[in-house]
């Protein structure tokens, strides 16, 4: 068991290692970020001299072995337009990401369940085939077109919902948080529906396929039998049986809600670290990219090895063989 | 994306033998009417695609038909020449039609040849791990692995911030997103395949590897790519769309889909809706369509559920 970790644990750095590289290499490539920062008219030695105090005058492995010793340190640059550290205006906007992936999960989960729960019950009534209708619906619409339809309707023809920012927010264990106000509330909902809707989708699958695999179980045969109420049937023994798969796919699924929040923070101008990065890809303002980058890598990655590791001590098959990424 | 499946539909009567497996294959498909009509909603956007140079009203790049006065018209205006845009006009006075006609051709253009890009780079990649095994399987797998632990659309970002805007670029960037789907289905068909019989018999004439591998191995492992192949093309219209939408796949010369319902997105707020609507929908009925064929690709391609 250990070895397995060790060796799982060994992988990931070698994954992150890589990465750090590769998103390095790919960002010292675009655009030369001097044109952007120092004034046009400047002269060619205010450029080198510019360049020399951000660090850009050095040959490319110089920078990145500069780079990997100050990222060793936590330090990953400082961002060439708010000139603070990169890694400090990522994690001040981490929370907010934060909050609207962990409210999308929660929409996801609290109507995905129920509802793929009475699709599998109930396959051939209307209501299953509207509600599996309804979630190939949720695959097929991209995200940002829901973003766009959902501020039409509920903002600028109903004018209920506001469409753009995070509200007032209060601070919760000094993390400023949103979903504690009403303001924020409304702001909070139609980004995170509009974030929930895909794993929305893919919960009412999963849950769907699940209770009719369940449904035919001898053990569910034999509690029906035994005369148990059908609330019970389903609350305990179906719903006990399905939840391993569906568990380990909301905590994959985590990593990819945070991807995607790039997407939903720009149509709704959240100020999360997804619009930071879109905003930064603009401005050519590269330690943010490459430290938005790194962070989400680590995340992506811990994520993964979390997961793996749950698995192999649930499951001691999978130390056997090589663990395949469930996607 | 997967669906299952399961609706009871009435066993049809067996094809006679000896009948072209094409017309079964046509039999088969048509028995959903669902399928049909995506196969005729597919057919319409194509051809209107296709042709848009000579239906559209109005040639959206040539800047001198474009009329400043004409812009941001709401659908169903009559023009300063008399002449009625249907589905509006955006911030320059182009017609909202004419746009995105012309939008679908890129669009299209976009994921079919990136489909067909990682098609055949995962073709290769992934018969090269069956066929060869041992390290090559090894490397090629962990690869695949890796990348499909990231979400595509993080990838194609990446990529795309790296590499910059351009139609080529975003192609570039599909197909390095795309190829690990088709590597792992023909590798897992032929790994399938490569124990039965007839590779066997095929070895033991002394065939070359070449033609046993692409004469033998691949047509036995197609069903399954075509199914894939269908979804990946929705996915990668979707995923230019975005890409585009955010500012990264084309330039605004080349107005995709998304590139249009982005520029109409700042109109949105001050209810000038159908500059993004009309081009949104557009996207959805494409994508709609073509999940329709490959569902029930699927369900006539599956062996399992051979009938």
């Amino acid at each position: 068991m250990l070895a397995y970790a060790l060796r799982r644990l060994g992988q990931s750095a070698l994954v992150l290692a890589v990465m750090s590289f590769l998103v390095f290499l790919g960002v010292y490539a675009i655009g030369n970020p001097i044109e952007l920062l120092v004034n046009p008219e400047a002269d060619q030695a205010e450029r080198l001299r510019a360049a020399a105090a951000l660090g850009l005058d050095k040959p490319l492995l110089v920078q990145y072995g500069v780079f990997l010793l100050h990222a060793a340190k936590g330090d990953l640059g400082r961002s060439f337009v708010y000139n603070i550290p990169a890694i400090q205006l990522i994690l001040e906007r981490l929370p907010a990401t934060l909050e609207l992936a962990l409210a999308a999960t929660v929409i996801a989960v609290l109507l995905g369940i129920p509802l793929g729960l009475l699709a599998g019950l109930k396959p051939h009534s209307w209501v299953g085939r509207s509600i599996m209708a309804g979630s190939i619906v949720g695959f097929s619409l991209p995200t940002f077109w829901v973003g766009l339809v959902l501020i039409m309707v509920f903002s600028v023809e109903l004018g209920w919902l506001p469409p753009n920012g995070r509200g007032q927010t209060v601070s919760l264990l000094g993390v400023p948080v949103s979903f504690l106000t009403w303001d924020g509330l409304r702001h909070l909902a139609m980004p995170a529906f509009n974030l929930a809707l895909l794993k929305l989708s893919l919960l009412v699958r999963l849950t769907r396929a699940g209770t009719r695999e369940a449904l035919l179980q001898d053990y569910v045969k034999f509690a029906r039998a035994k005369g148990l109420p059908m609330r019970r049937v389903i609350g305990v023994h179906v719903l006990k049986n399905i939840m391993i798969p569906i568990v380990t796919v909301i905590g994959l699924e985590l990593g990819s809600v945070i991807a995607f929040a790039i997407v939903t923070e720009s149509i709704f101008a959240w100020p999360g670290t997804g619009k930071l990065l879109i905003d930064s890809i603009n401005q050519l303002d590269r330690p943010v990219i490459v430290a938005y980058l790194m962070v989400i890598v680590a995340i992506f990655i811990a994520i993964n090895l979390v997961v793996d590791i749950a698995y192999s001590m649930l499951d001691p098959r999978v130390r056997i063989g090589t663990a395949a990424p469930a996607h | 994306m997967r669906i299952a499946a399961e609706t009871a539909q009435p066993a049809p009567e067996r094809a006679p033998a000896g009948e072209a497996p094409w017309r079964r294959f046509a039999a088969e498909f048509c028995e959903s009417r669902l399928a049909i009509a995506g196969v005729v909603l597919l057919a319409l956007i194509v051809v209107a695609a296709l042709a848009a140079p000579w239906i559209a009203p109005q040639d959206p790049y040539d800047l001198a038909q474009l009329d400043v006065l004409d812009s941001k018209l709401p659908p169903g205006s009559q023009s300063l020449s008399g002449h009625t845009y249907w589905l509006g006009t955006d911030d320059q006075g182009r017609d909202m039609l004419s746009a995105i006609l012309f939008g679908l051709r890129i669009s299209l253009m976009v994921g079919v040849a990136s489909t067909l890009g990682a098609l055949a780079i995962g073709l290769a990649a992934g018969l090269a791990a069956a066929y060869f095994g041992g390290w090559v399987d090894a490397a090629i797998m962990r690869i695949a692995d890796i990348q499909l632990s990231f979400p595509a659309i993080l990838i194609a970002l990446i990529l795309l911030a790296l590499l910059g805007q351009g139609a080529g670029k975003i192609i570039a960037a599909l197909i390095t997103v795309q190829w690990a789907y088709y590597a792992r289905t023909v590798r897992s068909s032929a790994m399938v395949e490569r124990r039965k019989e007839y590779v066997e018999a095929a070895r033991v004439l002394a065939l070359s590897q070449p033609r046993i591998v692409f004469r033998h191995l691949l047509p036995n492992c197609l069903p399954p790519l075509i199914v894939v192949a269908t979804v990946q093309v929705a996915h990668a219209i979707s995923l230019e769309a975005t890409l585009s939408f955010l500012g990264l796949g084309l330039p605004i010369t080349e107005p995709s889909l998304g590139l249009l319902i982005a520029n109409g997105f700042q109109y949105l707020l001050s209810g000038k809706y159908w500059i993004s609507f009309y081009p949104g929908v557009a996207l959805l009925a494409t994508i709609v369509a073509i999940n329709l064929v490959a569902d029930q690709l699927r369900d006539v391609l599956n062996p399992r559920l051979q009938r």
